[in-house]
């Protein structure tokens, strides 16, 4: 029994209210009932209290999730066409086609940037860096996935936007996602590269490889599902944030243009869950809209976060 | 003697492959370690990113920080000033729209809180909830419980601001709030949950809102402490005759206290500048400060957000600066309370806090 949970014998984990050396003691050295005092009720009932609330908080941590989960793709699915997604937006009528490759374009544009130089980072606070660099450069990171997204949206509104007189366009929100991508790649990076064993580093040092080449083709290679991971979980974050692109691509019904990066509004599915909502548009067809357009970035988050894992747990099996 | 020469020449032999060409600069590279040059240049983009942030920031609210003054701090009017039949004022160093006012009051009021809602909804609820996880539920559920959390931490702002504002804000202001709103006692701190109930818009949805996206940050950060509070002092406890909850309350949690502490203050973090989710809940008052739980009201990030569309008709510009003003203001409070929280736990308990949403 106290092998339960997650291997780690516990006297904490005995029955509820029990004298928890009660329990540990099994087979043929177990005490006679007699030898302990009785439990007493308040002892009993306080702890079956403590248990009930923190019970209690677990199911406030997955109710409301529920709920929402179930609130989202209720208002959906009872409009759902599957035409939606190759129907083009007609002023707030039609379907999410621009949109949804607005969001696909600026999301692996922002991915492709973060990764190289996410990557790169990691790999340096991994395995060169040193000392008080070393925690700077770590710091800068962690802080900067601190910042709020709507900052960085204002950032780029003004440097990118106004100042090199971009206008609202693709570039200018790749450019602030992929900011918000760096930290999540980063920190997957770095501690993917920090769990391959120190031996495999020694043996290909023992053979006389080049360290570089060791970098590149033992130590990058056995962290790779980590940082793919990292890579689907700054995917699934940057996908479905809002308030820094309606700084930088806003919103219109055109299709994204590789070959109009800037000055060209560029819609995308995050900002017209909001726009086309019924907050902002009274009208039943945007609405309709608006719930499709949120259940489709619902799934895509969690068909990327479940990648990600499926990903982890891969790799752990296949490890070694 | 002939141990250097010897490995030089074996060296010599070895290396020039008739199949590699350019062997000069296959030697300059390796001698260079392109990785490590690459990569030192790669880790500077944050810093850097960091600091231009801040810079750009400074610069572009500087006109703001010298008309707005303290006052900015203090008042509560948020006015562009008259946009029409007049014409722009020159006063103390810059060019604003005559009778241009704002005072950021309801803004920082509103945004502390929300944030101090979100954080009384969730702390208890994320650690009770990590304690079960740990204590009480068998491996599989565990990780299943942890996968939950990992989505909900994944769930895009501005769908939970869509359920917040469409049916879990109206939910508790049709079934809820006016039932608390009427058998409150009209005593000093509890008017405060007096008044009308309202139509779902406002603080303690965007607050409950704001506890929400909060909780996994904060669940799954104390999951993993208390996952690694050692065995022999909870063996200790139990030996000593506490219960499992005892030693759960007085043991495995003040262990791992400051790690806690440090967990609030990262979700504390993201709540203060979370934007879209209380911009679409929270009502969008400006220049009030929220006088009861169910007033509507607004945060800096919504103020950034929603009165965007206004300060685009300033046509000096003074409104945009303003709202780089409350940029700068909002950047500093979450960089300081972020900063704090991984100086706190990394110095107390060694651990390093997640990044960002906490996935």
């Amino acid at each position: 029994m106290s092998e339960r949970a997650g291997g780690r014998p516990t006297g904490a984990r005995v029955a509820s209210g029990g004298h928890g050396a009660s329990g540990r003691h099994g087979g043929a050295s177990r005490s006679p009932e007699g030898m302990w005092p009785p439990v007493s009720r308040r002892r009993k009932a306080g702890n079956l209290v403590f248990w009930l609330l923190c019970a209690l908080a677990l199911a406030l941590v997955i109710a409301p999730t529920l709920w929402l989960a179930v609130d989202i793709i209720g208002k959906a699915v009872g409009n759902w066409q599957w035409n939606v997604l190759v129907t083009r937006t007609d002023q707030l009528q039609g379907g999410l086609l621009q949109p949804l490759l607005g969001t696909l374009v600026i999301a692996s544009g922002a991915i492709l940037i973060a990764s190289i130089v996410s990557i790169l980072t990691g790999m340096y606070l991994s395995e060169y860096a040193t000392g008080p660099l070393r925690s700077v450069l770590r710091g800068a990171y962690e802080v900067l996935a601190g910042i709020p997204s709507i900052v960085l949206g204002l950032v780029g509104y003004v440097t990118l936007v106004v100042g090199l007189h971009w206008g609202y366009g693709l570039l200018p929100a790749v450019l602030v996602l992929s900011v918000l991508a760096i930290p999540y790649i980063t920190k997957a990076t770095e501690s993917s590269l920090a769990q391959v064993p120190t031996s495999y580093r020694e043996g290909a040092d023992a053979l006389g490889l080049p360290p570089s080449w060791t970098m590149r083709r033992i130590v990058l290679k056995s962290a790779v599902p980590g940082i793919v991971t990292g890579v689907l979980i700054a995917t699934a974050i940057i996908i479905g944030e809002t308030a820094p692109l309606i700084y930088t691509s806003n919103f219109s019904d055109v299709n994204p243009s590789l070959a109009h990066v800037t000055h060209l509004a560029v819609p995308s599915l995050p900002y017209m869950v909001y726009y086309f909502s019924f907050l902002a548009q009274p009208i039943k067809h945007a609405n309709i809209l608006s719930a499709d357009a949120a259940l489709v970035l619902l799934v895509f988050v969690l068909v990327l976060i479940l990648l990600g894992r499926v990903i982890v747990a891969w790799s752990r099996r296949h490890a070694e | 003697m002939a141990s250097a020469p010897l490995a030089r020449s074996v060296g010599e032999a070895v290396a020039p492959s008739p199949r590699r060409p350019a062997p000069m600069l296959r030697a300059v590279v390796r001698r260079a370690d392109v990785v490590r040059w690459l990569g030192r240049t790669g880790a500077v983009i944050p810093l850097a990113a960091l600091v231009f942030i801040l810079v750009v920031l400074l610069i572009e609210s500087l006109p703001a920080i010298r008309y707005n003054g303290l006052h900015f701090f203090t008042t509560t009017v948020w006015n562009e000033g008259v946009s029409y039949n007049a014409l722009p004022v020159h006063s103390g160093g810059v060019y604003h729209m005559s009778g241009a006012a704002f005072g950021a009051l309801p803004e920082i009021v509103g945004t502390l809180l929300t944030s101090l809602i979100a954080l009384i909804v969730a702390v208890p609820v994320s650690i009770g909830a990590a304690l079960t996880i740990v204590e009480r539920l068998p491996r599989r559920l565990a990780s299943l419980v942890g996968i939950f959390l990992e989505l909900l931490a994944g769930i895009p702002s501005v769908i939970v601001g869509l359920f917040g504002a469409l049916t879990f804000g109206p939910f508790i202001a049709h079934h809820i709030t006016p039932v608390i709103a009427r058998n409150v006692p009209d005593v000093p701190v509890l008017s405060f949950f007096r008044g009308q109930p309202g139509s779902g818009e406002g603080l303690l949805t965007s607050g409950l809102v704001l506890g929400i996206m909060i909780i996994p940050i904060i669940a799954s950060t104390t999951r993993d402490l208390v996952r690694q509070v050692p065995i022999l002092p909870r063996e200790g406890a139990i030996a000593l005759g506490m219960s499992d909850a005892q030693c759960a309350r007085r043991v495995t949690l003040p262990w791992v206290g400051p790690g806690i502490v440090g967990a609030v203050v990262l979700g504390l973090g993201r709540a203060l500048g979370e934007t879209m989710a209380v911009a679409m809940t929270c009502g969008v008052a400006l220049s009030t400060v929220p006088g009861n739980i169910y007033t509507t009201m607004t945060t800096i990030a919504a103020t950034m957000f929603n009165y965007l569309d206004t300060a685009f008709l300033d046509g000096t510009g003074f409104a945009v600066r303003t709202i780089a003003e409350l940029g700068l203001v909002l950047l500093v409070i979450t960089m300081v309370v972020n900063i704090a929280a991984r100086w706190l736990v990394r110095r107390v308990s060694g651990i390093a806090l997640p990044v960002g949403r906490g996935v």
